[in-house]
């Protein structure tokens, strides 16, 4: 049976972690690498590195990142953040990136992506959607949240699902950095709505948020600040999600 | 020396870095000198079937790779390379395979419960015997993507299930193949890689 992935995400920035994890273990709290090494002898499913790095010229330094990760561990790895080239892509899955995730670029230009799925296969294009709620309908957001595209969250999914994107990975602006637990009803209706595996992101602060959203349909649960704090470490997670009946791989 | 037939097939980076984390040489590679003289042979893939099939045609590498199953020594396909070992696959038109396993590749049915492609970590049920999985407990989670499936009994022997029971792995005298990313799978991911390259080093 497939297990429901638990995601850890580290936001980079300029090849450091900004948000980092709190373990007594680490020498040093801004090597995503080091962390991302924790994260594998904890079990964790995958791993996504989200660049937000600001200035273009400095974004090679997470090519150097991720090929030192793909030195160290063997599990699956997606990086986002600022990718609008297929030449950007190549690079990243060229050092060893597994994935990668994408916003903005798709939403200006959303050939680009039947163009990156035509080239390396929908497997490893994830379209990253940004949503937040006005009056009663969801709608998609880029820019890291600044700009309302005017798109419905549901119209958009259609479409990037028409265009080959292999996963969603979709984050809730309301809820992320709540920590008050997933945006259920965002989810519910992405998933309902989805033939593509959908990763729910924004709001997770303690274990019972990721039980709620697999329940409702979430096939991963992306969490940073849960983990990162040391609050709960990802076995412990899995385990209260395997004596609550939803499967996961321990 | 372990080849890795290198034709840009996506993420080939942490197959190499896979087999050298257990202790063999692997060399990312398309000259058919260097495919003739290693002592096994990976085959990755990642994308469409006949894409796959259309660059290795391209890089003429089509003969070299069945010289090296038809020299004895070890041959592993993974993923699309696994699915290229069957007769034919049917992703962006029908494309005719290595026909070393018999049956063909045919595509997932998306549904809510079934989303396609199959994406994560599955478990892995054994069918008979095979040193590629020595020391790995039967029903272990491998990472799997992949929208395109072969249910054939021939060879098979590993099944998975995900909407219906396909296989997860083949064998055929010295050609193995995995649907799943031994390279992606942790720890006992690595340990397909280091079954593998023990057996290479044995035939060398």
């Amino acid at each position: 049976m497939l297990a429901k992935r638990i995601i850890p995400c580290l936001d980079v920035k300029e090849g450091r972690v900004v948000k980092g994890i709190n373990f007594v273990n680490l020498k040093d709290a801004g090597d995503p690498v080091e962390q991302a090494i924790i994260y594998d002898s904890q079990s964790a499913d995958e791993l996504v590195f989200l660049d937000i790095t600001a200035s273009y010229e400095k974004r090679s330094i997470m090519i150097d990142v991720v090929s030192a990760c793909a030195q160290n561990i063997f599990m699956p790895l997606t990086v986002g953040g600022g990718i609008r080239t297929i030449q950007d892509i190549r690079n990243l899955l060229k050092a060893g990136a597994d994935k990668v995730s994408i916003n903005s670029a798709a939403v200006r230009n959303p050939d680009f992506l039947n163009e990156a799925v035509k080239v390396f296969g929908s497997q490893c294009i994830v379209v990253a959607i940004d949503a937040k709620k006005i009056g009663n309908d969801f709608y998609v957001f880029i820019d890291g949240g600044r700009v309302n595209t005017n798109k419905k969250v549901i119209d958009w999914l259609i479409e990037v699902q028409e265009r080959g994107a292999g996963e969603i990975l979709l984050t809730s602006m309301d809820k992320d950095g709540t920590k008050e637990g997933y945006d259920l009803e965002l989810t519910k209706l992405v998933c309902e709505n989805s033939t593509i595996p959908v990763i729910a992101s924004g709001g997770a602060g303690k274990m019972e948020h990721i039980k709620q959203v697999f329940e409702i349909g979430a096939d991963a649960a992306l969490a940073a600040s849960i983990f990162h704090f040391g609050e709960v470490s990802i076995q412990e997670t899995k385990k209260y999600l395997l004596q609550n009946n939803i499967n996961v791989r321990i | 020396m372990i080849a890795v037939i290198d034709y840009d097939a996506g993420n080939v980076a942490s197959v190499t870095k896979a087999i050298e984390k257990v202790g063999y040489k692997a060399c990312l590679t398309k000259d058919p000198k260097i495919i003739k003289a290693s002592s096994g042979v990976v085959l990755p893939g990642v994308g469409a079937f006949g894409d796959c099939i259309d660059k290795l045609r391209k890089y003429d590498l089509i003969d070299t790779i069945l010289e090296s199953i038809e020299s004895k020594k070890p041959f592993l396909g993974i993923c699309v390379g696994f699915q290229l070992l069957f007769e034919e696959g049917f992703e962006f038109g029908i494309h005719k395979g290595f026909g070393i396993f018999k049956g063909s590749c045919v595509k997932f049915i998306p549904s809510k419960t079934y989303k396609v492609p199959h994406m994560g970590w599955n478990t892995v049920y054994y069918t008979r015997q095979c040193n590629l999985f020595d020391g790995i407990k039967n029903n272990s989670y491998f990472y799997f993507v992949h929208s395109y499936y072969t249910d054939s009994d021939d060879s098979c022997v590993a099944k998975t299930d995900y909407s219906c029971t396909f296989t997860s792995a083949s064998q055929k005298d010295n050609v193995f193949g995995v649907q799943f990313h031994p390279e992606k799978s942790q720890t006992l991911g690595l340990r397909i890689y280091k079954n593998f390259c023990n057996m290479c080093e044995e035939k060398c």
